[in-house]
């Protein structure tokens, strides 16, 4: 009967068609909008996973994301070095800086200044150039996707070169990506670009510039305080937990591994901002239209076949068979419903793989979602056996 | 009653009201009924009179309030529920008024319903349906779709997935309710074909005269009880159908 079952449910071509695009869609705008959202909040601490080889981030206690503008003390990072247990300490700018370009237009910048003598901080892929340039004068290194996009010079001027007294370049005029030896202005001072870097998008999505601290420090407006944070390397054999304990009572600072850093990133925007509970509903949106469209379909599609289910009773069938029935056609049309929407996610996320838009797809994703479509499976099937179990066999010697 | 065959349903003092208080509606007031096995057994009356109520409870679809009902041996209200349904999965085949047959379906699949309920494979069961269709005329039809049939093709589907699996009853509502003279009359034939052995009975609930006459007995019944038993050739066949 199971086989029939089967039969039953794709034969009625219209309404399977219904309950699929309903569970697909459901499946859909659930796993597209976690995916999105994980991937918005990824952004949010990517910076501090881009920076490899540390096993602390020392910063300001009352600083709650890796962007806060809490500078610190120069006197800090003697102070971190100085605490047992450190085998080195490096300073880390790490601050919104506004760039000029050659045609008049300006660009926010994420500029990241790092330590000069062991360049720690450095980004994780150098696409072209040397990351030990950032010591020539004036030397900044840029991210790729950015030199293409918010960062792109004016096609007239060629690589290296700079506009001749009173020439006036286009701004709307054609453009070409920025290329190693362009002159850029970062608040007022020259950088010149001597490589081409690959970072992750960061939430802030500004061009991200590397330079080295000293240099950093000097783009930055004047003030006391500038260094971001200090990056913390233990000495071997040291427990970084009981190092970040020492460094706090010894300096007064925050210290915390790098995933724990992430995680106090990403619990800030949780808590602060709006952005959990505008995409949990866009989340319970998709939940509750696929319990209104595939729920509603398939509480027609067993309405539609109730004289069917209630001809097999009156043949014999149990009533735990005929559940059964209805259990299957609402599994395999989860089944089913699921693998499409799932299958347009994926394809959803290879189409945006690379590109501006966040969208990272945990392998816990399609199981919520699964689970979801389960629960939306669930929901409809109950509300159709209960029909079913009432049905009365006497019934199918009634009148139409 | 019949002398020669033995009883394959009896009916004693039985008695069905549906609702409570005021609104119950008496629809069984005692029916007292025999019906012989080997016959033919056709329930007449008027709409309301409680002859879906009665075949419905004979049938094991619906339990009785009060009094005895006893099939083939088997008090039917002895049986819990689960052992119902596989009673009459066993012992019962029906041909509904409305067919039943479900459209997305095979007409063979349709027909072999009751053989995948006694747990044959589909498979196995599909081969006898489709011998089955052959025998009342319908080779080479069990891959179609049942609705593509005409009312007459659609009614001998539903007459062979009523005996595909040798039921011992043979329950019937208005088997030639859609179909014209000729027609009904062969379906009829069909039918009462089926009745004669001695360990089958045969209930047809009908308001078509022209097919009185095939009938071994006919039982009246009005407002809940049987009003009167006619045997034999009491009843006469419309002109139109006489041979």
């Amino acid at each position: 009967m199971l086989r029939f079952a089967i039969k039953m449910l794709f034969g009625d071509s219209a309404k399977f068609y219904g309950i699929l695009l309903g569970l697909g869609f459901a499946s859909l705008l659930i796993a597209q909008q976690a995916s999105i959202f994980v991937g918005l909040m990824s952004r949010t601490f990517a910076f501090i996973g881009e920076v490899g080889h540390v096993d602390l981030w020392v910063f300001d206690p009352t600083q709650s994301y890796v962007d806060e503008p809490k500078p610190l003390r120069a006197t800090a990072l003697e102070r971190v070095r100085g605490v047992t247990g450190v085998e080195w300490a490096a300073p880390l700018y790490k601050g919104l800086l506004v760039a000029t370009l050659p045609d008049g237009s300006r660009q926010v910048c994420d500029v990241i200044g790092i330590d000069d003598d062991t360049l720690a901080g450095g980004p994780a892929e150098i696409v072209a150039g040397s990351l030990a340039d950032l010591r020539l004068p004036d030397a900044v290194m840029v991210e790729v996707g950015s030199s293409q996009q918010q960062l792109r010079f004016p096609a007239e001027l060629p690589p290296g070169a700079v506009p001749a007294p009173g020439q006036m370049l286009d701004p709307k005029g054609p453009k070409r990506p920025v290329e190693i030896g362009d002159i850029i202005e970062l608040n007022e001072r020259r950088a010149r670009v001597v490589g081409l870097v690959k970072c992750s998008e960061t939430f802030v999505a500004a061009p991200t510039v590397y330079t080295v601290y000293s240099r950093a420090i000097t783009y930055a407006p004047p003030a006391r305080r500038v260094m971001s944070s200090v990056l913390v390397k233990a000495v071997d054999g040291q427990d970084t937990d009981a190092l970040a304990e020492r460094i706090s009572r010894e300096t007064g600072l925050s210290a915390l591994r790098p995933n724990d850093y992430s995680m106090r990133t990403l619990g800030y925007w949780m808590r602060e901002t709006g952005i959990p509970i505008n995409f949990g509903i866009a989340i319970a949106l998709g939940f509750f239209v696929g319990v209104a469209i595939a729920g509603q379909m398939f509480y027609n599609f067993t309405l539609d076949n109730l004289r069917y289910f209630g001809a097999f009773k009156a043949m014999g069938a149990s009533t735990p068979r005929l559940l059964g029935m209805v259990a299957l056609q609402a599994l395999v049309a989860g089944v089913l419903g699921l693998g499409l929407g799932l299958g347009a996610v994926s394809a959803f996320g290879l189409n945006a793989a690379g590109g501006k838009l966040a969208f990272k797809m945990l392998w816990q994703i399609p199981l919520i979602a699964a689970g979801a479509v389960l629960v939306i499976c669930i929901l409809a099937s109950v509300i159709s056996m209960w029909k079913v179990i009432r049905l009365d066999p006497a019934d199918v010697f009634k009148g139409p | 009653m019949s002398d020669a065959h033995p009883i394959a349903i009896r009916l004693r003092g039985v008695t069905k009201t549906f609702g409570k208080g005021e609104s119950a509606v008496p629809a069984l007031r005692g029916i007292d009924l025999d019906v012989p096995a080997g016959e033919l057994t056709m329930l007449v009356g008027p709409s309301g009179c409680g002859k879906t109520t009665l075949i419905s409870i004979l049938a094991g679809l619906l339990s009785r309030d009060g009094g005895e009902c006893t099939v083939f041996g088997q008090d039917l209200g002895a049986l819990r529920r689960d052992r119902l349904s596989a009673w009459r999965r066993d012992n019962v085949g029906f041909i509904f008024q409305q067919f039943n047959l479900v459209p997305q379906l095979s007409v063979a699949e349709n027909v072999s319903v009751p053989l995948v309920l006694k747990g044959e494979s589909v498979a196995a069961s599909v081969r006898k349906a489709n011998e089955l269709l052959a025998t009342l005329g319908l080779e080479g039809r069990g891959k179609g779709a049942p609705l593509k049939l005409s009312g007459g093709q659609q009614q001998r589907v539903a007459i062979a997935r009523a005996l595909i699996h040798d039921p011992r009853l043979l329950v019937c509502d208005e088997p030639t309710s859609a179909l014209d003279a000729e027609l009904g009359r062969r379906v009829m034939n069909l039918i009462k074909d089926r009745s004669r052995r001695a360990d089958r009975a045969v209930l047809v609930v009908t308001h078509d005269d022209r097919i009185f006459h095939l009938a071994d007995s006919i039982a009246h019944v009005d407002d809940g009880r049987i009003d009167r038993i006619e045997r034999g050739h009491q009843h006469a066949a419309p002109k139109e159908l006489r041979p």
